[in-house]
């Protein structure tokens, strides 16, 4: 091989490593669901009321994986269903959360998640109706949860009424066009910690269908059903 | 060929008692290490003395300590003794002694060397199967026993990503919180719902897997009071270096408090769960199968997650 030949391929092989380490770096370390912010403009450590609104539905048609079953976060601003699992709030401050449970009904493996704790009076208001905790097992009316381990945080999703749920066929569903009884709607409030830092949360329904223990897939990936609680201050 | 003479090796009477002079130093720099590892160093090590298990630890590595302190201190005095007394002259270029090897070092070498060895295999055996063993997990059949009536049982339950805590004693209620008694014999039962994951109460010197349909059984008798680092030790998933909290050893009269107050709490949602059993398996729990056909989900035939369902794509 010619010297030419052998530099030009010394400097392909050396721009394909390049590439594959950028590719890396970019795709995994850098990329992935954005963050949306709920603390610009509230001061932390007040006390301060932030609204977070959330829906989960069966599926979705804004990924690569349009059956995985998946996780909104609505953007405070634009009004705007981002498919993320990552928020940012303000440390120290009332988090009023309002979640759009459309997706039906999965038992939890372990019931005890069917108790609602960590938020404010440790109760949830499912359609207006408070609920201090839910029976998946007594009839299907649980689809997910939301739980925070890392403030104890655990609130089961209740299942709409209607069991032609699960229809909503362009995820995000919205809300306000459809029918009440394909969905309910699930409200509670905690008081965000004083000790910045992310707070990872996870849904404890196992239903991520077709892995293993119904824990892969949309389970343990972010931008799915589970995500990031990010407190700053 | 550069020279016809061969070297002269060196006078044998000019030699110093090499071997004493490693041996001596040697000897006194042991029982000066072994001393101080015994003596200062075994209290401050891991895992701590909170428990009966965790004392037996910090034995069980001191012992490992003193055995392995003269070894090292041998090997790196030897390593000194060579570079400073065999390092070459400047000038000298004539081969050294040829070796013959000696019978009497090769001999001591192997002896002492089996004897460390076999003694650590025997010492190991007779540590895993007594008492100092039992923080680890002996499965469901222990080899140890707490020769008591009654210990605490605590059943410790892993899922992806919380261990939880079952109180089979006190109406089997199921708590994320971990409190335990001073004084009192702990009968850990650890199992998983899912994946495997390990129970690591670390300041008790209990280390046990948690695997699925496995009753893993573990015991330690606390103490003192104070708080226990709860780790999972077998990588379960994307937020397994998440999955730890915090228990706490109280007096027996504080934890017998909390266990009745935290019974009468929880008494709604203990309604929900599953008779306490050793082990739960979610693919055949009636209750769940149940609310699995109630809403006509029957593709796995009423179970759960049948065993050929859960299939990586």
């Amino acid at each position: 091989m010619s010297l030419p030949a052998r530099i030009s391929l010394l400097i392909v092989a050396f721009a394909a490593v390049v590439a594959i380490g950028a590719f890396v770096v970019l795709h995994y370390f850098l990329g992935g669901p954005a963050t949306v912010d709920y603390s610009t403009g509230v001061t932390p450590n007040t006390g301060a009321t932030v609204h977070v609104v959330m829906q989960e539905d069966a599926q979705n048609t804004v990924s690569t994986h349009p059956d995985w079953v998946s996780y909104f976060i609505q953007d405070p601003k634009t009004k705007a269903w981002e498919h993320t699992t990552l928020f940012k709030v303000p440390a120290g401050s009332r988090i009023d959360m309002t979640i759009y449970g459309f997706d039906g009904c999965t038992p939890l493996r372990n019931p005890v998640w069917g108790q609602v704790t960590g938020t404010i009076g440790d109760v949830e208001y499912v359609n207006g109706k408070a609920m201090h905790q839910i029976n998946s097992w007594s009839g299907c009316n649980v689809g997910h949860t939301f739980s925070i381990p890392g403030i104890n945080l655990n609130v089961p999703m209740a299942t709409p009424s209607n069991p032609n749920a699960n229809l909503c066929a362009t995820s995000p569903c919205l809300p306000a066009t459809t029918a009440k009884n394909l969905y309910k709607v699930m409200t509670f409030s905690f008081n965000s910690p004083h000790a910045t830092g992310e707070y990872f949360w996870q849904c404890r329904v196992p239903c991520g269908g077709g892995f293993v223990t119904g824990f892969g897939g949309p389970m343990q990936t972010l931008g799915f059903m589970t995500g990031n609680m990010d407190v700053v201050s | 060929m550069a020279a016809e003479t061969p070297a002269q090796p060196p006078a044998a009477a000019s030699e110093p008692n090499h071997g004493l002079r490693i041996f001596l130093p040697w000897l006194v720099l042991s029982v000066v290490a072994d001393v101080i590892i015994w003596t200062l160093w075994r209290p401050h090590m891991p895992p701590g003395s909170m428990s009966t298990a965790g004392v037996n630890q910090q034995f069980d590595i001191a012992v490992m300590a003193v055995l392995a302190a003269p070894v090292m201190i041998f090997v790196l005095l030897y390593f000194a003794y060579a570079l400073i007394v065999w390092r070459q002259k400047p000038g000298d270029d004539a081969d050294g002694p040829a070796i013959h090897g000696n019978t009497r070092i090769q001999a001591t070498w192997i002896v002492v060397s089996s004897v460390i060895v076999l003694f650590l295999a025997v010492f190991g055996t007779v540590e895993l199967f007594t008492a100092q063993g039992s923080g680890g997990g002996e499965g469901a059949s222990p080899i140890f026993t707490a020769d008591v009536k009654g210990p605490l049982q605590v059943q410790v339950i892993g899922q992806q990503w919380k261990f939880t805590y079952r109180y089979p004693q006190y109406g089997g209620f199921e708590t994320t919180d971990l409190v335990l008694p001073t004084n009192t014999w702990v009968e850990f039962h650890v199992t998983s719902i899912d994946v495997i994951h390990s129970f690591w109460a670390y300041q008790l010197g209990v280390k046990a897997d948690a695997n699925p349909g496995v009753d893993n059984i573990a015991y330690t008798k606390i103490y003192h009071t104070g708080s226990i680092t709860v780790r999972c030790a077998e990588l379960c998933g994307l937020w397994h270096g998440a999955m730890f909290d915090f228990g706490k050893a109280v007096t027996p009269a504080a934890f017998h408090a909390w266990a009745e107050a935290t019974e009468v709490h929880l008494a709604a949602v203990t309604k929900l769960l599953p008779p306490y059993a050793l082990t739960y398996d979610p693919t055949v729990v009636p209750q769940m199968s149940k609310a699995m056909v109630a809403a006509g989900l029957t593709g796995g035939a009423g179970l759960y997650y049948p065993p050929d369902d859960p299939a990586e794509p």
